[in-house]
């Protein structure tokens, strides 16, 4: 039966990454075959309509770091890729005082020399040197990684122009690179800076993610990261995509199928089929073989190369190093529907401040007190929480009136000490609602239902490996030309035809697509070879 | 003095920006909030509501209302009925553009015109030849635009007689106890309505609308966000993209209907029983082909523009408020070939975007033309290529 499918390339997984890979092949003339395991597309950026009228967004919530040139590339506006504005950013303190950050740099002056005189142009400087930063790693993050480990001349030439990038820069720039690629965030926020709130507001978007805290080393590299992204070209700002991330992941889907891309639901695929150490095509759980030169998995590390592919089929210090890649994830989600508009008594009847992210941390110490939790196997007695009001920027997303709010939390660490998640769970769940409610006092009356969604759940629905929202921690020696592994940074395998497009390849994880993008380039230029 | 709205009271109070601009000798607001594409976001999104009173207000009543309509607009009222509403422009003899506005047909011989510049004075000159009164009744009316996906829920609550108005229709209704006109019309290039109040009425329909909005998301916005949506709905505005003939020192400041991507409003106009002013002349510009321009629309893709910037050390940071000035075009061979009137940074799009007008021959979409761009205190071209008008539009617009 096998030949009857006959595909020149087969996607594991419709997340957000699978589906660009797909389109681009699609686009470029590939017959290109998705199996995706769930009844729905989009992996980590999914929206669920939990109940009647209120869209949750599962898992991921926000859009930034997703590549323009995807944008552009593929035509998104014509599939319907709408990102809406995020006016606002709110940070409340435990004085009943706040931050309140909006679009007016010039108002925000005024808004911060509340907290601090001195901060007014310390968070200018830090604005402006993260922002030479920025500009100079740029190249870097929008290329494939030159393999450095390579003797191939064409490898050479590409490392020749790493060199010369890195030669090229400023002194200033360079070092506040390797500072904030090495260093901690809460270092590198104390030359700029002198108010706590403004500073626990930068320390907590550094920590997003990874099971570090403020003061741990590493979350200067991951502030970076996140840095990257943009909306309307507007540098490190976020928005929130029409109808949720899956709102988003729908118009991928759109812009697959359009190209010629099949997408194929509720087809788990159980294991790699080779023959003479090449990809021939793959296996389903339920026994459906589907046949295609190519195969590319945009799961994570763990399961392409210990799962999907047979271990004994690679190299064994290529597996060994796979083994070692860490993923420990930490991140939770506790989605609410809401009856009315939480209210902050500082602002009476204001919701200004509803238009952006919310975000719970008052101080760089209550963040790294969450994160002491994690370090023993437990979660925070006070969490840090991201939220968002997504019904305030997109009114379909909630009956009128009413309101849905999604919160990123942390620190939950999957392996819990002497217990399990769920046992946990709704404990978990009762301190997030209890530190909003501590914020927005009216926050427990309007709660009509709420969602929990914690590491283990992340990595059943999603197979995000212990549930690492990155596919793979953001450490240094797991970044860029060792993503995932040294020498594998090009988005191929140790098997021939055997192609890796998830986050956990360069440049990681976030609704970012640059894995599906490059996956895709070199696919086309090794099947043209 | 500067003169205020009769929403004014309220849009006072909303306007967190302090932002106010002069239109027409009222204060008009630039934005209400701190950012205008906020203002925009919500006017595509959910709802916006714009307040138009400094538009000048004319009824055109008489027995001879349709005869002398159809002699001085461009476009035929004849086929207009009772309960519909035409976009328009009237020309001079030269064929030139003297203004635009929407004509509401409200009886068999009564019309009410709306218009950005004051035409009192040329319409009673051109009126004396008629059985028709003309009154400006610019000041017994507010005017408010409620545009976007949400308008017609927040609408539909105060009164459903809205519910089945066809785009371009119009109806007379009552909001509370006030008799509004509510037209479907707007500048948004999307879903929307246009509401007459009587000028005593307005602040409490205005609030009635805004507490049925409040569900809806419904926001205020200014004139910056308005140009905005219309720039995007491809909507042609005084001032931007055309000067009145009248006032113009010289023909290239004058512009013909065709020139101005207006031709589709001439529908008829070989019919001889209709000889409007200015018909001649652009009979003869298109026997000819005389036209010297036509109107495109322009786009950068955002590689192009990001790479500009990046090769010359800069970062890139589009910006969706409309340029001030005009926007020099050129050929893919630095031939200057036409300019475009609006540009912005469209959200929407995800692109950069403008109106322009360019020689007929660059005028097929698709054509690589280059965009002048200031980087560095230099001109410099980006690439781009020419579009079609509109570039929004949704179904709802007309669904
Ligand atoms: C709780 C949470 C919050 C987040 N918040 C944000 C945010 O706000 N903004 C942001 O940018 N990023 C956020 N992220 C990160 C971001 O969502 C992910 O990095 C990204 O979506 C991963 O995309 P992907 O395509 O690489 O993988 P995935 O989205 O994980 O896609 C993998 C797909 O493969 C499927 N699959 C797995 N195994 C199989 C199999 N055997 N056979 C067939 N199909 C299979 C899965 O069902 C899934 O659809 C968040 C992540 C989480 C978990």
């Amino acid at each position: 039966m096998a030949d009857s499918h006959a595909y020149d390339v087969i996607v594991i997984g419709a997340g957000h990454n699978g589906l660009t890979n797909a389109a681009y092949l699609a686009k470029a003339g590939q017959r290109v075959l998705v199996l995706e395991q769930n009844s729905l597309v989009g992996g980590a950026a999914i929206t669920e309509e939990l109940r009647p009228g209120f869209q949750f967004t599962t898992f991921s919530y926000a859009l930034s770091l997703l590549r323009p040139e995807i944008i552009a590339e593929l035509d998104l506006v014509r599939y319907g890729f709408n990102p809406l504005y995020m006016r606002s950013h709110f940070a409340p303190m435990d004085n009943g005082d706040y931050l309140l950050l909006g679009p007016d740099d010039a108002v925000n002056r005024q808004e911060i020399a509340r907290h601090s005189k001195a901060d007014v142009d310390g968070m200018e400087r830090f604005q402006h040197d993260t922002s030479r930063v920025r500009q100079f790693l740029r190249p870097l993050f929008d290329s494939i990684p030159p393999n450095v480990f390579s003797k191939d001349p064409q490898d050479a030439d590409q490392v020749a122009w790493l060199l010369n990038h890195l030669g090229g820069a400023d002194t200033k720039v360079i070092h506040d690179s390797v500072r904030l690629l090495t260093g901690s965030i809460k270092d590198f926020v104390d030359d700029y800076l002198e108010s706590e709130i403004i500073k626990a507001t930068i320390c907590s978007a550094a920590c997003v993610g990874i099971k570090l805290g403020p003061m741990s080393p590493g979350t200067g590299m991951n502030w970076l990261y996140l840095a990257m992204g943009e909306h309307d070209g507007h540098s490190g700002s976020w928005s929130f995509h029409k109808g949720g991330n899956g709102g988003f992941t729908q118009v991928l889907a759109r812009a697959a199928t359009a190209y010629g891309a099949e997408i194929r639901l509720n087809s788990a695929v159980s294991h790699l089929l080779t023959k003479h150490g090449e990809a021939r095509g793959v296996v389903l759980r339920d026994g459906t073989e589907f046949r295609a030169p190519v195969v590319v998995s945009s799961l994570d590390p763990r399961r392409t190369f210990l799962q999907i592919a047979d271990p004994r089929e690679l190299p064994s210090d290529f597996v060994e190093t796979i083994e070692r890649f860490r993923f420990q994830g930490v991140s939770s989600k506790v989605n609410f529907a809401l009856d009315g508009i939480p209210r902050y008594p500082a602002l009476g009847d204001r919701t200004d401040h509803l238009l952006g992210f919310l975000n719970f941390a008052p101080t760089v110490e209550y963040m790294e007190r969450a994160y002491d939790a994690a370090k023993y196997g437990w979660y925070s007695e006070h969490p840090y929480i991201d939220a968002c009001i997504q019904s305030f920027m997109d009114p379909d997303m909630a009956p009128p009136g009413k309101h849905v709010m999604s919160c990123y939390v942390m620190y939950t660490p999957h392996e819990l000490k002497s217990s399990t998640w769920a046992e946990q769970r709704e404990n978990m769940a009762d301190r997030v609602q209890a530190t909003v409610n501590r914020f927005f006092p009216n926050f427990d009356d309007l709660v009509l239902q709420r969602e929990v969604v914690t590491p283990d759940i992340i990595e059943e629905r999603t197979g995000l490996s212990e549930g690492n929202i990155y596919a793979g921690e953001f450490f240094p020696h797991q970044m860029y030309f060792f993503r995932p592994a040294p020498g594998y940074s090009d988005y191929r395998t140790p098997i021939e035809g055997y192609y890796q497009c998830g986050s956990g390849t360069h440049p990681g994880g976030c609704v970012i697509g640059a894995p599906g993008r490059f996956a895709s380039q070199q696919i086309i230029k090794d099947t043209r070879r | 003095m500067m003169r205020t709205t009769p929403f004014h009271p309220r849009l006072e109070q909303l306007n967190h920006a302090h932002a106010w601009g002069n239109w027409s000798g009222y204060l008009s607001a630039l934005k209400y909030d701190l950012s205008s594409k906020h203002e925009y976001f919500s006017v595509r999104n959910a709802a916006g509501f714009f307040d138009t009173s400094p538009l000048h207000k004319y009824w055109l009543r008489g027995p001879d209302a349709e005869r002398f309509c159809s002699h001085v607009f461009a476009r035929d009222v004849r086929a207009l009925r009772p309960g519909r509403a035409q976009y328009q422009v009237w020309c001079d003899d030269a064929g030139f553009v003297l203004e635009d506005g929407v004509i509401f047909r409200t009886a068999a011989d009564e019309f009410f015109l709306t218009a950005a510049e004051p035409n009192y004075g040329y319409l009673t000159s051109l009126a004396r030849r008629y059985e028709l009164d003309v009154v400006d009744a610019t000041e017994d009316f507010a005017s408010l635009a409620v545009q976007g996906p949400r308008s017609r829920d927040i609408l539909r609550a105060l009164t459903p007689d809205i519910d089945e108005l066809r785009y371009f229709g119009l109806t007379h209704t009552k909001i509370g106890d006030t008799e509004v006109m509510v037209s479907r019309t707007g500048f948004s290039g999307d879903l929307g309505y246009e509401l007459v109040i009587p000028a005593d009425a307005a602040l409490e329909v205005l609030d009635a609308i805004i507490a049925a909005g409040e569900p809806h998301l419904l926001r205020p916005y200014g004139e910056e966000a308005l140009n905005m949506v219309r720039i995007e709905a491809g909507l042609p505005l005084l001032g931007k993209e055309f000067t009145s003939s009248r006032y113009a020192y010289t023909d290239a400041h004058r512009f013909t209907p065709d020139e101005l991507g207006l031709g589709w409003l001439l529908k008829g106009i070989d019919d001889e029983s209709r000889p409007f002013i200015g018909r001649e002349a652009i009979l003869r510009e298109r026997a000819t082909g005389s036209s010297r321009w036509r109107t495109v629309g322009v786009a950068i893709e955002w590689r192009d523009y990001y790479d500009l910037f990046a090769s010359n050390g800069l970062l890139a940071v589009p910006d969706e408020i409309p340029v001030g000035w005009e926007t020099m075009l050129y050929s893919a061979k630095g031939k200057r070939i036409g300019y475009a009137t609006s540009f912005m940074y469209s959200p929407y799009a995800q692109r950069h975007i403008g109106i322009a007008r360019v020689r007929p021959k660059f005028a097929e979409i698709g054509t690589e033309i280059q965009v002048e761009q200031t980087v560095n205190h230099e001109y410099l071209n980006v690439r781009g290529h020419v579009t079609g008008l509109p570039f929004f539009n949704p179904e709802r617009k007309v669904a």
